[in-house]
């Protein structure tokens, strides 16, 4: 699997799930406000939350291409398995971003009359790229048949109630991603507005993560035996624990008002569901049978891989929290990046 | 036959979005020449003329650059979505390039495009310089490692058939496989043919309206030079290529040639017209001149070139797609000749700025780089055919076993997705263009954002429809 010891595939499986994790989180918060973007209809505010995203969201989307070209370098049999078998959640998912990432630019370009058109080409590709991707780990989490190598499920096997229910679930937890993420970015009147959604968010959130939770035990009943025996019931436990407190200090910090704090607990959030996903999937690249070792490539091909990785990651982190950090403080009405 | 339906819908899927993709790198890989060109010259011989350019044009390429971005996102999922077959027989080889290529796109975009779009007044002239030319290198080294693995798959070496799947031996051999030189060198001048013409028609498109100024004169000049020097390159570059071809997969060129067998002794006439025809197994109204063929392809008078015929059925490619899609890209290249000469004659006494027939010309010559260029690339890969690694593994064997249902559904989103979006975007770059150069004021008037988003498209701020004139 290795040479002299190193194990490339983990350090693949870990790149990969990184620049994922970093994809969800980022383009989360973007794409939530596509999802937000109907229940405001004060043009000036949905400009001011436009251009809260507008320095940073084509940097978001730099991991979702990362992650796919690293997959197939890495894991070309994953790659191929699991882009077969969800193939038309991820051409709309594709349509959606298409969409949506043209609409942020020309919204700002079209006359105020046609404005309106790409206002609604922002919510439907935000929404449906976000729909999508939910049901694509529904599906993902659910299950895809491997036979010689092949994809052995149908085509449609996608469109069943969990993955749907998933593709929900994911469209709730951007939207309270995209709240939160506002009450960092704006004040006044949008503010005030996204605290008041995202309390209710919140506790959407967990009745879908508890819907979908104890739907994954009974899909996969041998899950339970993984979080609940001794090795790894400690693990498990904390991350329940740490969740709870996440939601908790959500909750608490949107009554006291904080500006920043429900966003880290939201992020927060996130990562622990991310991270209880990767355990449960662990060490399947796809689930229900293949491991990463058994759709990895040649050694060398990930070697050879990885030499350009670790030279140009950093560089791109870099970039990221540096765009971050140049663009950080409230947007204001009358404010433009454009 | 239904699984071939959906392997055709697959074929014309990946043909369709990577032929929209294509046009937009290709501009952009001749853009970022050109403005580290102009930009070069502005340095040395401080004449406005060459700012003013820069700063006309990187927006154009600013607009084209964030399309080749949105239709390229699409690309790096196709070759597993509807080919998986391919992907797990060859991704331990395609799949690290695609990963390299990837890799150096936003290796560029993070480091350098910022600086270049958006630096002009905040760091120095050399420094921004610097991002220019590394900006100009970079879609250059994407470029590599693209065609390094196109190429691999062409004419593949340096691997092993371990269980059924390719297994890279030697990286070195991999990468500059047999025809990777010359398909590299024949795409990097068919990006810089294709935006001389553009750049070109943009200013003719100016004289003729009167809009007779010294930047629109300037690129005007610049492109007809391109085109002059760069054209012919094109064209023994080209000649290169198809020896290459004719070496390693000569079953293609057999059927760009429309040559279906080979009387004894006899040399190989070139087929100027016809219309190749695959159950028949000749070429109707077939057009010949005697010994051509032999002249052009093996540089001489009396050697054969393979014929079709030769070859087993089912492995012989399209010859009625790629005879005539071979014959648009040379006939073109000949009329960029052409119009590159005739520029340089009238070059005389500044005719060249005065003569509109000549402009209409060259007008009208403004897409002849992209078509050709498409027409170079059906070529190549429908001469590929039937195979998707030549000679390792076929194209059946390559796609994905998805209904005809679902292979229409992503077909019809896709056409409707591209051309709604993309003529927006190819609409608001030919605007761009019609507002022509402007003197460009060193320092921003005061009240402009400090802060920028470092995005490529937010680096314009004409607004898509409202006619600005500028007077």
């Amino acid at each position: 699997m290795g040479i002299q010891g190193i194990d490339l595939s983990l350090i693949w499986g870990v790149i990969i799930a990184f620049g994922v994790m970093m994809y969800v989180i980022m383009d989360g918060f973007d794409l939530g406000l596509g999802i937000l973007f109907p229940m405001i209809s004060d043009a000036q505010e949905r400009d001011v939350m436009m251009n809260t995203v507008a320095p940073v969201w084509d940097g978001n989307e730099t991991w979702l291409v990362l992650g796919g070209a690293a997959l197939y370098g890495a894991f070309p049999l994953a790659y191929g398995v699991i882009l077969e078998a969800l193939y038309l959640p991820l051409i709309f998912m594709l349509a959606g971003l298409i969409f949506r990432g043209v609409a942020f630019e020309f919204r700002f370009k079209a006359p105020a009359e046609k404005r309106h058109l790409w206002d609604w080409a922002f919510i439907g590709g935000s929404l449906l790229a976000t729909f999508s991707q939910g049901v694509v780990i529904g599906a993902y989490v659910a299950g895809i048949p491997v036979v010689d190598r092949q994809f052995a499920g149908g085509g449609l096997d996608w469109l069943a109630p969990f993955p749907l229910v998933c593709g929900v679930g994911l469209v709730v937890a951007y939207a309270l991603l995209g709240s939160t993420w506002l009450l960092v970015k704006t004040e006044g009147m949008l503010e005030s507005r996204m605290r008041h959604y995202s309390r209710p968010l919140a506790w959407l959130l967990l009745a879908m993560v508890l819907v979908i939770g104890a739907w994954t035990l009974q899909l996969h009943p041998e899950l339970a035996t993984r979080w609940f025996n001794h090795a790894h019931l400690t693990v498990f436990a904390g991350l329940m624990v740490l969740a709870a407190l996440a939601l908790s200090g959500l909750l608490r910090s949107l009554r006291q008002r904080h500006t920043h704090w429900p966003f880290v607990f939201t992020l927060g959030l996130m990562f622990l569901g991310y991270i209880g996903l990767a355990l449960s999937i662990w060490p399947n690249i796809i689930p229900p049978s293949v491991s990463l070792w058994a759709a990895a490539s040649p050694a060398t091909s990930q070697l050879f891989a990885l030499i350009g990785a670790l030279f140009i990651l950093p560089v791109i982190l870099m970039y990221t929290f540096w765009n971050y950090y140049v663009f950080r403080g409230k947007v204001r009405i009358g404010d433009g990046y454009h | 036959m239904f699984n071939l339906e959906a392997l055709d819908l697959a074929r014309i899927q990946f043909a369709f979005t990577v032929s929209f993709h294509i046009i937009f790198p290709a501009i952009t890989i001749g853009l970022a020449s050109f403005l580290a060109v102009l930009e070069g010259l502005w340095l040395k011989t401080h004449n406005d003329t060459y700012r003013d350019l820069y700063h006309f044009w990187s927006k154009i390429f600013a607009v084209n650059f964030g399309m080749g971005v949105v239709s390229g996102l699409v690309m790096a999922y196709q070759f597993g979505t509807n080919w998986s077959g391919f992907s797990d027989f060859a991704g331990s080889i395609t799949g690290p390039l695609l990963t390299y290529e990837v890799l150096t796109a936003f290796f560029l975009e993070a480091g350098f495009l910022g600086v270049m779009l958006f630096g002009w007044n905040r760091v120095g002239r050399g420094l921004h310089f610097f991002a220019t030319v590394m900006v100009a290198i970079g879609t250059l080294i994407s470029t590599f490692w693209i065609l390094a693995s196109n190429s691999w798959m062409q004419t593949p070496q340096g691997f092993d058939i371990v269980d059924g799947r390719v297994m890279p031996l030697d990286w070195l051999a991999i990468v500059f496989n047999p025809s990777f030189p010359f398909r590299l060198a024949h795409m990097a001048i068919a990006a810089f043919v294709a935006t001389a013409f553009f750049v070109g028609a943009s200013a003719a498109w100016h004289l003729l309206r009167g809009n007779d100024t010294r930047p629109v004169r300037k690129m005007f000049s610049m492109a007809l030079w391109m085109a002059l020097i760069v054209a012919p390159i094109q064209a023994v570059v080209g000649d290169a290529h198809g020896l290459n071809t004719l070496e390693h997969q000569p079953a293609k060129i057999a059927a760009i040639e429309g040559h279906w067998e080979n009387a004894d002794n006899e040399p190989t006439p070139l087929v100027l017209f016809g219309l190749p025809d695959m159950q028949a197994e000749k070429t109707q109204y077939a057009i010949e001149i005697p010994y051509l063929g032999s002249l052009i392809l093996t540089h001489s008078l009396d050697k054969q070139i393979p014929a079709l015929k030769s070859f087993p059925k089912e492995d012989r490619p399209n010859s009625t797609v790629i005879f005539w899609s071979f014959r648009v890209m040379a006939g073109l290249g000949m009329l960029m000749i052409l119009v590159g000469v005739l520029g340089l004659a009238l070059r005389r006494n500044g005719k060249v700025y005065r003569h509109r027939g000549f402009q209409r010309l060259v007008l009208l010559m403004g897409p002849s780089g992209l078509i050709a260029l498409l027409a170079g690339w059906i070529t190549t890969e429908v001469g590929r055919q039937p195979w998707v690694v030549y000679g390792l593994m076929r194209t059946h064997d390559a796609a994905s076993q998805h209904s005809v249902a679902q292979m229409s559904t992503s077909l019809a989103l896709f056409v409707v997705i591209y051309c709604s979006v993309f003529t927006v975007g190819i609409g608001y770059m030919m605007k761009l263009v019609s507002k022509g150069p402007q003197p460009h004021h060193e320092h921003p008037p005061a009240g402009t954002q400090v802060q920028t988003p470092r995005r490529p498209l937010s680096a314009v701020t004409d607004n898509l429809e409202s006619a600005t004139r500028v007077h």
